[in-house]
């Protein structure tokens, strides 16, 4: 175990170093000038030179790419060029906003979805099941967006069941007020395309010769489907919780920005928008190496769901 | 395999059995939900050609309506009572002695005189309504269609490019090229799918082309991953053996020996991207990063719609999203029936 824990995080370097080069090399050959986007359209040549100089982007490229890897590596992004927030405490600030979104997301997600999956799954081939997917197909049709405009404008400001945005400091009133119509929006949404793929994962394990087995030595529906399909179906479906895992740190950065929560999501749309480069590149290096870790974990928690999973 | 050692003459007597292309074509064609959407689908190619070549839609930018004109099904807004404030009444006073501006009016009476603006009568009502500043929304909508289309088209169409190029080059040599790629594949995807697309949107800017550039950067790794392990597998195959033996170069073998085999599934994950692209761009076109202010896509019309939403402005919402929802449906299910039709295998399964 500790070995394949050793090799692993070796193997990751090689990856990290990838990234890093991507970032680096993108806004270097393709973005802007920084100086010239920093001195702002009346900036005298002057200035100009003299952020450049701050900057370091007259050395070489060499030395400005060993800059970067320092930057990385001691956690010292310096300022959003935008807002002169510390990018470290940017990060900070903005993470909580997110999780207390996603995390409700995710789990409501997962756990709406097997059911469904496995009740469409056992009656495969009836109308109900069809009924189902040419719904689910239609439903994922229409644009994410028209969800969140039309949900918002009926549930918020028609019947005023939830405020139309807002976030607080405290996380019970955030959960509480705030999130239920994001989450509930978000999940609303996601539950066709979920429920459509693990309704597969379940398929896959219905035709089993175990299933069979089970069936032949007298044991209830419940039990099967319970104990011995569920628990082979899990694997795909935790590989696919893993998947969306990293996303929750950008969070839906959609909703965030219709609901105007203060999140990782939407501070990087800002950045975006204003070619706020540190905050741009610190977010895709770090969620990067979260990524790594995430799916290093998943393949260890593989282990602990199916023991027949040997990790080389 | 037989076939292949006859001359060419005799060929067409003997009786063939089917090619793989054909054999899809009859499945294809036995599908009436896949016939249905090809049906859609060209349809609206068809209108998106009409568009593109201006025989529809040219007139999008028009402000034919009045302000948010509501559709002619649902019939004019009701008038407002407000009035305007009254003229003052009573003979003008004649200050042109003391006005510093008065030596240079018949001046500028003449400049304006080249101006002209023409006053059109503004419709009440349009087809299906119109928008904040009173152009047709159906116009908006068929124009918006052509925009969204070929972005999420032409995205396709590159991301299985480089996918597609980059993964008969690791399927087919292996070795260092192939550990390159791996590792170019390891890194795109170490990062999450958005992030990339952000990270390419600000670099690249807005517009039309930016928008095809950063899908298609960003979205190749799957195509590349399905390619690549269908080249392992061909390139030790029998028949790609055979053709280097008769002297076939390599890239010959790859492209004109290999593709051909492999092709449907690039055609399959072709269609695939399309649906995910045109909603991307979608997504991108809402949050600004998409396509330009002096152009229309379904995304932008969304976004547009938002704000005429909460003054019970509903028709901007309802032409995009069925537009849209309509193509994307059709296209999801011509994509499925395609993949029924190439892939019998996997048919059932979803």
């Amino acid at each position: 175990m500790a070995a394949y824990l050793i090799r692993r995080l070796w193997q990751m370097i090689p990856t990290l170093f990838g990234v890093v080069l991507l970032v680096f090399l993108l806004f270097k050959a393709f973005g802007g000038d920084p100086a010239e986007i920093l001195g702002g359209l009346n900036a005298t040549q002057q200035q100009v030179d003299a952020i450049r100089q701050q900057l370091g982007l007259n050395e070489s490229l060499w030395t400005q790419f060993y800059i970067f890897l320092k930057q990385i590596v001691t956690f010292d992004w310096g300022k959003s060029w935008a807002t002169n927030e510390a990018v470290s405490h940017l990060f900070a600030t903005r993470l909580p906003a997110t999780l207390t979104v996603m995390v409700p997301i995710l789990i409501l997600d997962s756990f709406l979805a097997i059911p469904f999956a496995m009740g469409v799954a056992y009656v495969r081939g009836s109308l109900t099941d069809r009924a189902i997917m040419v719904l689910t197909t239609v439903a994922l049709s229409i644009s994410f967006l028209v969800y969140v405009i039309v949900g918002q404008y009926v549930f918020a400001f028609q019947l005023g069941l939830f405020p139309v945005q807002g976030w607080s400091d405290s996380v019970w009133t955030n959960l509480r007020v705030y999130a239920p119509l994001p989450v509930m929006l978000a999940v609303a949404v996601s539950l066709a395309p979920t429920t459509r793929l693990y309704r597969t994962f379940f398929l896959d394990e219905i035709g089993h010769d175990y299933v069979r087995t089970a069936r032949a030595k007298g044991m209830t529906e419940p039990v099967v489907l319970l104990r011995h399909v569920l628990r082979n179906a899990m694997i795909p479906i935790l590989t696919n919780v893993a998947v969306a895992l990293p996303g929750i740190f950008v969070g839906s950065f959609l909703i965030e920005v219709f609901f105007s929560i203060p999140g990782l999501g939407r501070e990087i749309l800002l950045a975006v928008n204003r070619s706020d480069y540190p905050v741009i590149q610190a977010f895709a290096i770090y969620i990067a190496v979260i990524t790594m870790i995430v799916n290093l974990a998943t393949d260890i928690l593989y282990k602990l769901v199916d023991p027949r999973v040997v990790l080389k | 395999m037989s076939t292949v050692l006859l001359s060419p003459q005799l060929t067409p007597s003997m009786t063939r059995s089917t090619g793989v292309w054909s054999a899809a074509a009859t499945r294809f064609r036995s599908d009436h939900v896949g016939m249905t959407s090809l049906v859609i689908v060209v349809l609206f190619l068809l209108l998106v050609l009409a568009s593109g070549v201006g025989l529809v839609a040219k007139d999008w930018q028009v402000e034919r309506g009045v302000p948010d004109a509501p559709p002619t099904f649902v019939g004019p807004a009701a008038a407002t009572d407000s009035v305007a404030i009254a003229a003052p009444s009573g003979p003008n006073v004649d200050i042109s002695a003391v006005d510093p501006l008065a030596p240079r009016y018949k001046e500028w009476a003449e400049a304006a005189k080249k101006y002209q603006t023409t006053e059109s009568v503004k419709a009440l009502t349009l087809p299906f309504g119109g928008d904040r500043l009173g152009r047709d929304v159906l116009a908006k909508a068929i124009k918006g269609a052509q925009v969204s289309i070929l972005v999420g088209v032409s995205s396709a169409v590159l991301a299985t490019i480089i996918g597609t190029l980059l993964g008969a080059i690791a399927g087919f040599f292996g070795g260092k090229a192939g550990d390159l790629l791996e590792w170019i594949y390891n890194v795109f995807t170490a990062v999450p799918g958005i992030l990339l697309i952000f990270a390419f949107a600000a670099v690249f800017g807005r517009g039309i082309g930016s928008v095809v550039l950063i899908l298609g950067l960003a979205g190749w790794t799957g195509i590349y991953r399905l390619v690549r392990a269908e080249f392992m597998k061909h390139a030790v195959r029998d028949y790609v053996r055979s053709a280097e033996a008769i002297g076939a170069s390599t890239g010959s073998r790859m492209f004109r020996h290999i593709l051909p085999n492999v092709s449907h599934v690039v055609l399959v994950q072709l269609s695939i991207h399309v649906v995910g692209f045109i909603k991307s761009e979608v997504i991108l076109s809402y949050l600004g990063l998409g396509v330009g202010v002096d152009q229309v896509s379904w995304g932008t019309m969304l976004s547009e719609a938002q704000s005429e939403l909460i003054l019970g402005h509903w028709w901007q919402l309802a032409a995009a999203t069925l537009f849209m929802a309509v193509f994307v449906t059709a296209f999801s299910l011509m994509t499925d029936a395609l993949r029924d039709a190439l892939d019998p295998k996997l048919r059932g399964l979803e």
